[in-house]
C-alpha cells in the first residue's frame, strides 16, 4: 500500500515513520530539505521537496497511485486545499487532514473531509479532566 | 453595495479605495499588524485586523449582513481559496472574486469552484500576446461564467473570408464583433466586407476556434 505524507514536521514525520515500519510504501513531502532529518538515518521511503499546493510536486510523490494521503503541514489553509485536491482531482481513497482551527475543522468535516483537530481534542480532554477531578473531590 | 475585501496589500487597498470613492460600503481585512496600522490612518473603522480565513473574522467584518461581494486578494492562493469557499458555501455570498497569485494554481481554483478569478500574470501575458502576436489567433478575454471567450484574428490575404461579406461566411460557432481597418473600428454587421489585414474581434465558446481559423486564416 502506498501512502503520501504532506508536511514532514513532528506529526507528519512520525506518521510517515510508523506507517513505513508497518510495511507501507511511504513518500514524505516537505518544503524544506531539513525536514528529511526528522525521518531518521534509516529512512528508506521517498522524500520530495516542494509545496503541497504544487500539483507537480504531488505527482512526483506518486499521488496518482496513492492509497492514502495524510496532510499535516503547519498551514490550515494549505491543508484544506491539498486534501481537497487529493480527494477530488486524484481520487485518493483515504485522505486524512490535520486542522488546528476548530471552526474550519467543523465546516470542512461537514463537506466530506476526514479531519483531525488536535485543538478540539486538547480542550475537550482538558475540560473533561477538570470535570472528573471535581467529581472525585 | 456592501463588500468585504480580504487582503490589504496594493491590490486590496486600491480596490477598497476605489469602491469607497464610488459610494460603496466595505470592510477591509488585513492580518499583518504593521500594514493594518498604516491602513487604519486612511480607512479608519473600515479596516479590521485579522485573518480572513477565520470564520469569526469574516463574521466580525459583516459577512452575514450579508455581504454582496467578497473580494479575496491576499498574496496567498491557499488563503484566497479558503476565503472564497467559506464565503460561497458557508455564508452563501453570491459574488466572490479571488486573486490567483501563481497561475499554476488556476486549476485548483477551478476544482474548488471559485468561478471568478483574476490573475495579474495571466493578464500581462495576454497583453504581451496582443502587442507581440506570436499566434495568428489571440485570446483577449475569457468570460468564465458564460463559458465564452473573445479572440482577435487578423484576416490573412488569400484566406477564404478575404473579400467576402460577413453574412456570406459559414460561421457556425462564432460571431464577429468588430473589424479594425486602418486604425478605425466598426461593428461587424452582415454587410461588412472583410479584407486581408483586417483585425477582427470575435466571440465564441472556448475550443471552438476551427471555423474562425479555417475562414480567416490561410490554412
Amino acid at each position: 500500500m502506498r501512502a503520501i505524507v504532506v508536511g514532514c514536521g513532528r506529526v507528519g514525520s512520525t506518521v510517515a515513520r510508523t506507517l513505513a515500519e508497518e510495511g507501507w510504501d511511504v513518500t514524505a513531502v516537505d518544503e524544506s530539505e531539513s525536514a528529511l532529518a526528522r525521518l531518521g538515518e534509516r529512512w528508506r521511503g521517498g522524500f520530495v521537496i516542494g509545496h503541497g499546493m504544487d500539483l507537480e510536486t504531488l505527482r512526483q510523490a506518486g499521488i496518482e497511485n496513492a492509497d492514502a494521503v495524510v496532510v499535516a503541514t503547519d498551514g490550515d489553509n494549505t491543508n484544506i486545499v491539498v486534501a481537497q485536491v487529493a480527494q477530488k482531482m486524484f481520487d485518493v481513497d483515504t485522505v486524512v487532514v490535520r486542522l488546528l482551527d476548530p471552526a474550519r475543522a467543523d465546516f470542512y468535516e461537514g463537506r466530506g473531509l476526514d479531519v483531525v483537530c488536535p485543538t478540539k481534542t486538547a480542550y475537550e480532554t482538558l475540560t473533561e479532566r477538570v470535570r472528573a477531578a471535581r467529581v472525585r473531590s | 453595495m456592501f463588500a468585504i475585501v480580504a487582503g490589504g496589500g496594493k491590490v486590496g487597498a486600491n480596490v477598497a479605495r476605489t469602491l469607497l470613492r464610488r459610494g460603496h460600503e466595505l470592510t477591509l481585512v488585513e492580518q499583518r499588524p504593521d500594514r493594518y496600522e498604516r491602513l487604519e490612518h486612511e480607512f479608519e473603522h473600515q479596516v479590521q485586523l485579522g485573518d480572513a480565513t477565520e470564520m469569526f473574522v469574516l463574521e466580525r467584518a459583516g459577512i452575514a449582513r450579508p455581504a454582496e461581494i467578497v473580494i479575496a486578494v491576499t498574496g496567498d492562493d491557499e488563503d484566497n481559496l479558503v476565503i472564497g469557499q467559506l464565503s460561497r458555501e458557508r455564508y452563501r455570498v453570491e459574488r466572490v472574486i479571488a486573486r490567483v497569485n501563481d497561475p499554476r494554481n488556476q486549476k485548483v481554483f477551478d476544482l474548488l469552484e471559485i468561478p471568478q478569478t483574476v490573475s495579474a500574470t495571466q493578464m500581462v501575458l495576454g497583453l504581451i500576446e496582443h502587442e507581440v502576436p506570436a499566434h495568428e489567433l489571440i485570446h483577449l478575454l475569457e468570460l468564465k461564467k458564460e463559458n465564452l471567450e473573445i479572440v482577435e484574428v487578423e484576416v490573412e490575404s488569400g484566406a477564404p473570408a478575404a473579400g467576402k461579406r460577413v453574412d456570406e461566411l459559414a460561421l457556425e460557432n462564432a460571431r464577429l464583433i468588430s473589424v479594425l481597418r486602418d486604425g478605425k473600428a466598426e461593428i461587424a454587421v452582415g454587410s461588412t466586407t472583410l479584407q486581408a489585414g483586417d483585425q477582427v474581434l470575435a466571440i465564441l465558446e472556448p475550443g471552438q476556434e476551427d471555423d474562425l481559423r479555417r475562414l480567416l486564416l490561410k490554412r
